[in-house]
């Protein structure tokens, strides 16, 4: 069992300061996942009247990208390709002090605790993350097809979960992982063609538009990212970002909802 | 209540063209005019609602995550069945048919399994079409994989990911449409009632999760695409926030609740480690491909598994179904763990748990082979587990995983409240008795792309709806009740936690109506859980308030219905005198343990309706008839 001790960011609400806030966490096993560590530390909050720590979370196994905390001062902690949900407790050694934080990045406003908001990133992919075809009439799936390495390579950019953690690791909060993986994952497909160069134009235009930082390349995205989405989805974009502003008019950031 | 299927009569092969012949349509014009309310952003909430809005229809789409983009779909691994025969192997729209009803064990509806293994090839073509980047041979082709209950190739997928890229190409759809302001959509909002007015659906009373608001929507028709009722269990492989409030309070307002104890137990799953344990994680069923399931000859057998012997070892599958083997269904192969358990032959520091042993196949093929299959799974293994499934046999448990059961309806998809529409698992509709893998995926978009916008036309056009309004007394009577719910949940100041509760009574329904069950167990249950939902109502402990973000709060409202479903699962469990499928009563099983069902008695499906809080709900009987195939009894062997 470990003993250990947490420093949890507590914010009440979007306009409330916040602040660092100790609690003990003892008798803690190492087969618990952190996010059920945090379970405990509630429960026993509870018990005594405390407020739990608010967090986001549903799958819990690395898929849905609800999750998402700044553990030790890195997104998802210290295990390399590992979501929050997945981090086992094994990873920390008796005696630790653990400091946990939301995602620090302006266009993911913290709404309570550990809990932020990042529509952001829906408006990103609502302003052009998708291929225009609607339901029906589609031409058989094997009429097109797609060299194995391409598909894999798609795949590879189509992993992301869109936590938000790469923007969160970014000194620049830049969405650039983010955005660069869906680009990239159109772009390797013959389905994106038709639209790849107005895609990247509007994706990027909503991404300024939400006040995300530019991409100096550091590299920080990469090291964060869970599903190890790579830093070459980045010069793919910016390849064809190029290309497009070249041959093309530009476009503003589109009206639309985005949730 | 009257149940009025409106199952097409006539060849089977025809009655889905037939009955999209006869469905009225709307005028594209005048789809606009129309306002539809669709709960849920999984795939079969997502592509309704991107569908539904491509046709014109004004469409509002509810969903209580951050973004349509983490429902729970998302989690899906292994993959979605197509009857495209792309590998010569004997596959067709008739076999996937034949397939689904028998895995179902012939207590789900003939005309609609047909119309799912129809529309099954239309699917496959629509995801590749929006850049779903399923798996591809060297050739260019897709790329198949077998799943259980079946002896052909038929399974299309995206490595361990297939219901997260299926999800992200239906929500991708969905953002182009919320883009160019054709769906508005609400996340962090949690529908808590279903405002029937006049006769008919109208609407919803919601919970904004941030600001803590309720309020109502209203519109002309209302669908429901809230995913499964599986955490009932408390443990399951279900994403957290699966819950069955929102079908749970549409059954209390009029909508019969359909075969509510078929529920699937999934049998390869990460064993529990301890108390704190807070979910359980799938290990996708493709690894049955490659991987041989087995448990020491010998009980007690405390030797690590690289030190048994070939002859020590029970592959108990291959054994007991030669034909499938380590494919056979799910319900018989987590029967069949249970049963080594429970003669102690089972492994891992609890003994609840058998090997799942890929050496054999990385012999054959490579390890490389193996990781390029399954690489993400072993990862998650080995995350969660911290031993090397490339060395170590992987070890399995049963968990509790989807339910067959849900809202009754018709072969519209519509509900017993007029205007109340089902979608994906939400409903009962496609599975019978015990869902085959990667058909899930394949109902959800079925429903969503391919029959919600054919059959919604014919139900406006038909109902002829006049406009209400936020005046109209039941809409604000929904609103009160929701209210006065909410301030009550927060007031009882008790000294237990929603979560201490929900484990309680998933114990119990753990034990007693999980994988076997019996009429003492049954009934045992029924005694037990009613004392649970007042101890709940007497000691919950909520802290904070209602307006503002309130994770407890929300917790506490999906108990608050876990604690009354609960109670209809065991009822149902228990009149239900037979095995089938995925229920299994211990009192009818063949002589060598296998489900045996009454088809003189129980051919039918059991509807639920709501008779009021603390009267016994009204079972109505849903005759099931076989015209194409014939009613045999299963086998596997
Ligand atoms: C781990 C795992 C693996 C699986 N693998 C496969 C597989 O390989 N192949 C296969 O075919 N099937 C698989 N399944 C089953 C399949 O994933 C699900 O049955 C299917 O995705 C359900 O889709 P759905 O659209 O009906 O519901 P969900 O995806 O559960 O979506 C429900 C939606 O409703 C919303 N919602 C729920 N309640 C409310 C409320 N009260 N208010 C507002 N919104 C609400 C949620 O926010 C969500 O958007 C798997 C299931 C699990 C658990
Ligand atoms: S909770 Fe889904 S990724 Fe962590």
């Amino acid at each position: 069992m470990l003993n250990l001790t947490l420093k949890v960011w507590r914010q009440k609400g979007p306009k409330d300061a916040g602040q660092m806030v100790t609690y003990p966490a003892p008798g803690i096993s190492p087969d618990m996942s952190f996010l059920e560590m945090l379970d405990v530390v509630n429960e026993r909050m509870m018990e005594k009247d405390e407020e739990p720590i608010a967090f986001d979370h549903d799958c819990r196994e690395g898929i849905c990208g609800s999750c998402g905390t700044v553990v030790n001062g890195i997104a998802h902690g210290p295990r390399s390709a590992t979501t929050a949900c997945q981090l086992h407790m094994r990873s920390f050694k008796d005696g630790d002090t653990i400091t946990v934080e939301p995602w620090r990045a302006k266009p993911f406003p913290v709404l309570k605790d550990l809990i932020v908001d990042r529509s952001a990133y829906d408006r990103i992919i609502a302003a052009g993350g998708f291929v225009s075809v609607n339901t029906g009439g589609c031409p058989d799936g094997n009429s097109l097809p797609i060299p194995k390495e391409n598909a894999e390579l798609s795949m590879d950019a189509a992993a992301c979960i869109g936590c938000g953690a790469c923007a969160a690791a970014c000194p620049n909060a830049s969405a650039m992982l983010f955005v660069s993986a869906k680009v990239s994952q159109l772009a390797l497909l013959p389905q994106g063609q038709p639209e790849r160069r107005d895609r990247v134009l509007k994706m990027v235009a909503q991404m300024d538009a939400e006040g995300f930082g530019g991409c100096t390349n550091i590299g920080e995205c990469e090291s964060a990212c869970p599903k190890e989405i790579k830093l070459e989805n980045i010069a793919r974009l910016n390849r064809d970002f190029l290309v497009a502003t070249v041959t093309k008019r530009p476009v503003t950031a589109s009206q639309g909802g985005g949730a | 209540m009257e149940l009025k299927s409106k199952l097409p009569s006539g060849p089977i092969e025809t009655a889905w063209d037939r009955t999209r012949q006869e469905l009225k349509l709307v005028n594209p014009s005048n789809k606009r005019k129309y306002s539809v309310i669709m709960v849920g952003s999984g795939l079969a909430g997502a592509s309704g609602a991107a569908t539904l809005a491509e046709l014109g229809y004004q469409v509002k789409c509810f969903c209580y995550q951050d973004s349509p983009r983490r429902a729970h779909s998302i989690s899906a691994q292994g993959g979605i069945n197509g009857a495209k025969n792309y590998q010569n192997d004997g596959d067709s729209v008739w076999r996937l048919f034949y397939d689904t009803v028998k895995g179902g064990d012939f207590r789900a509806r003939e005309a609609n399994v047909h119309r799912l293994a129809e529309v099954s090839v239309n699917i496959i073509d629509q995801c590749v079409a929006q850049g779903v980047p399923f798996a591809r041979e060297y050739g260019g082709t897709l790329a198949n994989r077998s799943f259980g209950g079946a002896q052909v190739s038929r399974t299309f997928y995206a490595r361990g990911q297939t219901g997260q890229q299926l999800l992200l190409g239906a929500y991708q759809s969905l953002e182009r449409q919320i883009g160019i302001g054709a769906v508005q959509m609400y996340p962090r909002t949690e529908m808590l009632d279903v405002i029937v007015a006049d006769g008919a659906a109208r609407g919803i009373v919601t919970r904004d999760m941030v600001t803590g608001k309720i309020e109502s929507h209203l519109a002309d028709v209302v669908i429901l695409a809230t995913g499964g009722y599986a955490n009932v269990f408390y443990l399951s492989t279900n994403a957290k926030g699966c819950n069955t409030t929102a079908i749970w309070r549409a059954h209390r307002r009029g909508a019969a609740f359909a075969n509510p104890c078929y529920t699937q137990i999934h049998p390869t799953c990460i064993p529990v480690t301890g108390d704190h344990q807070s979910k359980l994680t799938l290990m996708s069923q493709s690894l049955r491909n490659d991987g041989r399931i087995w448990v020491p000859l010998k009980k007690g057998d405390k030797r690590p598994p690289g030190q048994i012997p070939e002859n020590e070892r029970d592959y108990y599958l291959e054994r007991k179904y030669p034909s499938y083997g380590n494919l056979a269904p799910r319900d018989i192969s987590s029967r069949a763990a249970k049963q080594c358990c429970d003669e102690g032959r089972g492994v891992g520091p609890t003994g609840l748990g058998v090997y799942l042993d890929f050496a054999d196949a990385i012999g054959r093929l490579g390890e490389n082979v193996i990781r390029e299959r399954y690489g993400n799974l072993f990862e998650m293994y080995e995350r969660i587990t911290d031993e090397n499934p490339y060395k170590i046999p992987m070890r399995i448990f049963p968990a509790s995983h989807y339910v067959m059961g849900g809202l009754w309806v018709d072969y519209n998809l519509m509900s017993t409240i007029p205007g109340l529409h089902v979608l994906g698992e939400a409903n009962f509709s496609d599975h019978g008795a015990n869902r085959l893998g990667a058909s899930a995926l394949m109902q959800g978009l079925a429903d969503g792309y391919f029959v919600i916008p054919y059959t919604i036309g014919d139900y406006l056009v038909n109902a002829k709806v006049k406009k209400i309004d936020a005046s109209h007394p039941e809409v604000k009577k929904a609103e009160a009740e929701v209210t006065g719910r909410v301030k009550r949940l927060l007031s009882i100041n008790g000294k237990r936690t929603p979560d201490s509760l929900h484990k309680e009574l998933g114990k119990v329904i753990w034990e007693k109506c999980g994988m076997g069950r019996n009429a003492a167990g049954l009934k045992e249950a029924l005694q037990r859980i009613p004392a649970i939902r007042e101890e709940f109502w007497k000691n919950l402990k909520v802290l904070g308030s209602g307006d503002d973000l309130n994770v407890s709060l929300e917790k506490a409202g999906r108990v608050a219905d876990f604690m009354e479903m609960a109670e209809l699962l065991c009822i149902d469990a228990l009149e239900r005198d037979e095995s089938c499928g995925a229920h299994f009563r211990e009192e009818h099983q063949t002589p060598d343990g296998e489900a045996l069902r009454n088809d003189e008695k129980f051919c039918h499906v059991a509807a639920w309706e709501w008779a009021g809080e603390g009267k016994t709900p009204i079972l109505h009987k849903e005759p099931l008839t076989f015209e194409s195939l014939h009613l045999t009894q299963r086998s596997y062997k």
